[in-house]
């Protein structure tokens, strides 16, 4: 085990895929010569090339229409998409290719894809660079959705995005780049499509991912042993596809839920999580679901602004102590 | 240009030529279901742009993609099972005319968004470069589509990376019942290559031999790896943009008119038959072989079955290891 952060991890991701396969190359804005805004690229122009590390120009929708290209011409292309924001330049190509190639042409082609998307707030990244958009991405049949919450899982996650013969959508939080956290030695790959539990408890299911699962967690200890330990927290990491197995077996357990998320409440994830578990075992539930994500409003600025729209600890705490209170 | 080529140009012009009536007839009978957008009277800008290309070579097209992907070789079987909505089609019945595709011949597609396969172009021909594996990339698109997003990034991406790619834009005067003039800033859009530092040029879509001898600089170039060219085929839409159109932006003359002295199929006999190159017994054995070809075509799509239902839950994701 080693303690690295999450940019170091997904770079360890990189060169060990690239080295593996030499069809793996990667390209965006500002990632061979400054290492990416997140330094999540440094130094892999030095190991791959240039042709394999490559700048492109501002050009969203043609680096992601010509990454879809090169996935059909035999390469394995990551993207990078800079900020996940920016994913609206080039929407049609996601919408209308990426996600409908592959069926659409009744499964000719296969498309090795991974398209990275650094999402979330941080520093007061406004309202343009702050979004969390992976429920627009839920939505539409044909991608696969990730995001990780710590190192390890960042770089299991983008490797077996990598590895995996369909399009992937890496969402990585921007403010867990720096973040630490103890990764493993050696070849590991993570699987798409399964949720990791934690934390075993019994009375509370906790779902969560990405920046917000480090919020649930730092909640927890705040909490206290005895009611943390009534907590069975699981961290879902795959969005697409959903492993909602081990959520209901775990509401099936608590008979409470809670879905946490940083993106707009309105329509996320968790409106999802929450539609199945109504659907599959509302008879379990001894309280109403509860759902935290931002309030549907673009981010906010200011400082004193944020966290307004934001979900905050405050608020998780809450949560966590009314669901463990409530009784129907 | 020897015979052989002329032969295989005027079995491909007519296959287009067929297949695209056929198709039109059985649509407006009601066997044919969606939208389908005809290729007639530009038959000879894929077709000499093709006759370019090596099998493993890359095309992408458009919503106006039969013809393209008979050039590229695409075998009308199977195209018309896919037109009817057959299981035995290119794509299994999940495509249809707006996304016929046959990835065995480097055809990477029709694409029913405008503009949408300029890109996949330019990737192709960079997975190309990337693999040293020789191949190159060929789009074809109309002239509408030249004032998308998509051409400007795709054209300059191409440039800075001497992409083994041809922009070929049909110009057929018309981007649905919009004159390309009141919609596009240039008289030529190949005057547009100059923003990105490529070759531009104008041909004559509607003459064989002149598409032919500029495409070919073009190709070669890609080939050698001078990078990207972007060719305009002035040609006409002779049916209208989609079968069903009214049509009443234009007048019957206009497009009489471009029947009469522009149709590229009989330029082309006009001028094998004048210069001695072909002989009529030569085209007339063509046509009939091509008939026959393409009504077999509709037998094989009328006795295909269609898909079960279930079938649509399939080609979604492909099992991770298949890569
Ligand atoms: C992005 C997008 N916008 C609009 C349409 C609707 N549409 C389909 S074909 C067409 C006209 C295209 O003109 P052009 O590119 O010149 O090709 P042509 O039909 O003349 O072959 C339009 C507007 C579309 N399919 N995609």
């Amino acid at each position: 085990m080693r303690n690295i952060t999450f940019a170091e991890a997904t770079l360890e991701a990189m060169r060990e895929e690239m080295a593996r396969d030499a069809r793996v190359f990667v390209m965006g804005e500002d990632i061979a010569r400054q290492g990416g805004i997140f330094g999540q690229f440094k130094g892999l122009p030095d190991a791959f090339g240039l042709e394999r590390v490559r700048d492109t120009p501002i050009s969203e929708t043609a680096i992601v229409g010509a990454g879809i290209g090169a996935a059909l011409g035999g390469t394995v292309p990551v993207i990078d998409m800079h900020f996940a924001d920016f994913i609206g330049v080039a929407m049609d190509e996601i919408l209308n290719q990426m996600a409908k190639i592959r069926y659409m042409f009744g499964g000719q082609a296969n498309l090795p894809l991974v398209l990275r998307a650094p999402d979330g707030v941080t520093r007061s990244g406004a309202a343009q660079h702050s979004q969390s958009l992976e429920a627009l991405f839920m939505h539409i049949p044909g991608l696969k959705v990730v995001a990780p919450s710590n190192p390890k899982d960042a770089k299991g996650l983008l490797k077996a995005a990598i590895r995996d013969p369909n399009p992937v959508i890496y969402f990585e939080h921007k403010d867990l780049f720096r973040q630490r956290g103890e990764v493993p030695d050696g070849e590991y790959v993570t699987p798409i499509g399964e949720a990791s539990v934690v934390q075993e408890g019994g009375r509370l299911t906790v779902v969560s991912y990405s920046r917000m699962m480090t919020q649930v967690q730092a909640v927890c200890k705040q909490l206290g042993d005895e009611i943390a330990g009534q907590v069975e927290l699981i961290d879902l990491r795959s969005i697409v596809p959903m492993d909602t197995e081990t959520i209901l077996a775990s509401v099936r357990k608590t008979h409470r839920l809670l879905i946490v998320h940083e993106a707009v409440k309105r329509g996320g994830v968790g409106a999802e999580i929450a539609a199945v578990v109504a659907e599959r075992t509302i008879e379990y539930l001894d309280a109403p679901i509860v759902r935290i994500g931002a309030k549907p409003f673009p981010v906010p600025f200011s400082p004193a602004l944020e966290p307004a729209v934001i979900p905050q600890e405050r608020e998780i705490v809450e949560a966590i102590r009314g669901l463990l209170g409530a009784r129907i | 240009m020897n015979k052989d080529t002329l032969l295989r140009w005027y079995r491909t012009m007519m296959r287009i030529r067929i297949f695209e009536e056929t198709v039109n007839e059985k649509f407006l009978a009601g066997e044919i279901p969606g939208f389908v957008h005809l290729y007639i009277g530009e038959e000879a800008v894929a077709t000499a742009v093709c006759s370019l290309l090596e099998e493993s070579d890359y095309i992408t097209s458009t919503h106006r993609g039969h013809g393209h992907t008979i050039a590229k070789g695409a075998d009308v079987k199977r195209m018309m099972a896919e037109l009817y909505g057959k299981r035995t089609g290119y794509c299994k019945g999940k495509g249809g005319s707006m996304h016929i595709a046959d990835f065995g011949v480097g055809m990477l597609g029709a694409n029913g968004v405008v503009g949408g396969g300029i890109n996949l172009a330019a990737g192709a021909a960079l997975a190309s470069q990337l693999l040293g594996n020789g191949r190159i990339a060929v789009s074809f698109f109309g002239d509408g589509a030249s004032n998308r997003g998509t051409f400007h990034e795709g054209l300059n991406l191409a440039s800075v990376w001497r992409l083994p790619v041809v922009f070929v834009c049909e110009n057929n005067q018309w981007s649905s019942t919009t004159p390309y003039r009141e919609s596009t800033s240039v008289e030529d859009i190949a005057v547009r290559a100059a923003a990105y530092s490529m070759p531009g040029a104008v041909a004559d879509g509607n003459d064989i031999f002149d598409v032919y001898e500029k495409a070919a600089q073009m190709t070669q170039r890609a080939r050698e790896g001078g990078g990207p060219s972007l060719l305009e085929a002035k040609t006409y839409r002779i049916k209208g943009h989609f079968v069903g159109d009214p049509e009443k932006y234009r007048k019957r003359e206009e497009v009489m008119e471009q029947l009469d002295r522009n149709d590229p199929i009989k330029r082309f006999v006009e001028r094998v038959l004048e210069e001695g190159l072909l002989t009529s017994e030569d085209l007339t054995r063509i046509d009939h072989e091509t008939l026959e070809e393409v009504s077999s075509a509709v037998a094989f799509a009328k006795e295909s079955p269609f898909p079960e239902p279930t079938e649509a839950y399939e080609d979604l994701f492909v099992e991770a290891g298949a890569q």
